[in-house]
């Protein structure tokens, strides 16, 4: 549409092709070589091995790894219940009202991670509610950081929402309730689901707010792949690496599967 | 029962957890260590010259991440969407995949490619004969800078790409009739369609660059310490909370003032 002329057109997907491989191909495709590496010396690695992925599965790791997924899920769970509340509740108040919360909600987008995981430190380390050097602190954090986001796609799931479907219940008699719980929520769900696959996803992959927070018996993934790489464990590092993408690629395709089935009904 | 009722118990709840804290951080930034109320915190780190650094480096890199992922991704976003080619939907897909991922992955994969005994200098050594490679940029602010362009330019290329979606392709296509050249057609009708798009995702990035700290602990580099990175080392490997409160504080006026504009522009241009 563009370029039109053939050289043209080449050269310029050789240029794309140029910058993006490099750039964003190459990166996982290194971490996926180097986790099955014996050694990486070289240009290429060598002794190809499966032994990082032995250890990536096995004690601590594997303690990280169902440390994240409860972690994880704990916190999608939690923020898509007050993400989705403050969304809807949002989307009854006239347009100020819905302005101030959208702000509030908004607003740990823009805080730092690290400084959310400060700010829970700081709270929580003292009377009347001491939670720290517990999972829940690290839940807390996780829960606080990954609410804006249920918030924000769910209050664009409303506004999409053609609101002949509410009034027409509505207007058979239906109570607000049974309006919300038959007809607003299943409307939602695909977009819910979209939601919980989000927060799951930045849940998983957190660290800094985790960073200022976890205990000793609660390392997730992340942290894990810190120490690993940390202490000159590149490879095991890798391996682990590929564990959280693969669990949360797993995670992320079970729920568009879920998606697309809910979007038939 | 009016309706505000309903909007209650969410508030509280982000009140207690989050707002609350938040409070807390502040009142701490004005309580030394040797008790009483003061601003003695606040002149202690403004004085001290780590703390200056960090904020130097943090808005430099902040600032080239962002022209940085601006530049690329647009050009990227372009031939996707202009100069199709078979795979283009898969490649967007990957960026889609891609913005699902942590951060410091791309530090660490970088400490394989460009580290000191990684591929590219791997590369140069076997082709030379040399002791060492070339490559010794990881360590040092740069390595940071590359590593956050990779990581936020699916960022821009996201609202990007559902900005061109829009644009109807008859307008180039008519342009091009009349004699203008690719460069003029994107920068006379591509470009004012997507300066929305650019500004909102350029200011997202530079918010999410302000704050970014993976990429920053996985350099593991002495020389390279951002205001995050000071807030993480003060708190929690100098146990120093009065000054780790206070770089918070000067970091969360920073991104939070920047976020509040960033609403205000993507509001009014309706992205």
């Amino acid at each position: 549409m563009l370029v039109h002329s053939r050289t043209g057109k080449w050269t310029t997907w050789g240029v794309f092709g140029l910058l993006f491989v490099p750039l964003f191909a190459l990166p996982l495709l290194v971490i996926l070589a180097a986790s099955f590496a014996g050694h990486w010396s070289g240009a290429f690695p060598s002794g190809f091995t499966g032994e990082h992925y032995a250890s990536a599965v096995r004690g601590d790791s594997l303690q990280a790894l169902t440390t994240s997924l409860v972690t994880a899920l704990s916190a999608s769970v939690l923020a898509l219940t007050v993400g989705t509340w403050a969304a809807l509740a949002a989307a009854a108040l006239k347009k100020r009202g819905r302005r101030v919360l959208d702000g509030l909600f908004m607003l740990p987008v823009a805080v730092p991670s690290v400084v959310v995981g400060l700010s829970v430190l700081v709270a929580f380390s003292k009377p009347p509610v001491i939670l720290n050097g517990t999972s829940t602190i690290v839940i807390l954090a996780h829960t606080i950081l990954v609410t804006a986001f249920a918030y924000q796609s769910v209050s664009a799931a409303i506004l999409r929402l053609d609101p002949v479907y509410e009034q027409a219940a509505a207007s058979l008699g239906a109570r607000p309730s049974y309006v919300l719980r038959r007809v607003k929520l299943p409307l939602l769900l695909p977009s819910l689901t979209a939601a919980a696959g989000l927060c799951f996803a930045l849940s998983m992959g957190e660290l800094s707010a985790t960073m200022m927070l976890y205990p000793p018996d609660w390392t997730p993934l992340p942290v894990q792949i810190f120490a690993a790489t940390d202490r000159g464990s590149l490879f095991t590092g890798a391996a682990v690496a590929v564990v959280l993408m693969g669990a949360t690629l797993l995670v992320l395709f079970t729920v568009s599967r879920i998606r697309t089935r809910a979007s038939f009904r | 029962m009016p309706r505000w009722v309903w909007a209650l118990p969410p508030v509280l709840v982000l009140a207690l957890v989050f707002l609350y804290p938040l409070a807390l951080v502040v009142q701490q930034s004005f309580t030394p260590d040797s008790g009483g109320t003061s601003l003695s915190p606040y002149r202690t780190v403004f004085a001290s010259d780590a703390f200056r650094e960090a904020l130097g480096t943090t808005v430099w890199l902040a600032v080239g991440a962002t022209v940085g992922c601006l530049v690329l991704g647009f050009f990227l976003a372009l031939v996707i969407a202009f100069v199709p080619f078979p795979g283009g939907k898969a490649v967007a897909k990957f960026i889609d995949v891609f913005l699902s991922f942590p951060s410091f992955l791309i530090t660490l994969a970088l400490l394989f490619i460009y580290g000191t005994v990684g591929m590219a200098n791997g590369l140069w050594t076997g082709a030379t004969g040399a002791a060492s490679g070339p490559f010794q940029f990881l360590t040092t602010p740069w390595g940071v800078l590359l590593a956050e362009i990779t990581f936020f330019t699916p960022f821009v290329m996201r609202p990007l790409l559902a900005a061109f979606s829009q644009l109807d392709t008859a307008q180039l296509e008519v342009a091009s009739s009349l004699g203008a050249g690719p460069v003029r057609i994107v920068r006379r009708v591509i470009l004012p369609e997507a300066l929305p798009a650019l500004a909102a995702g350029g200011s997202l990035v530079l918010v999410m660059c302000l704050n970014e700290f993976g990429i920053v602990l996985f350099t593991g580099a002495k020389g390279v310490t951002t205001l995050p990175m000071l807030v993480y080392s003060k708190a929690i490997l100098e146990s120093d909370y009065p000054a780790a409160c206070v770089v918070a504080v000067v970091n969360v006026a920073l991104s939070v003032g920047l976020y509040s504009i960033y609403r205000v522009v993507s509001r009014r241009v309706g992205a």
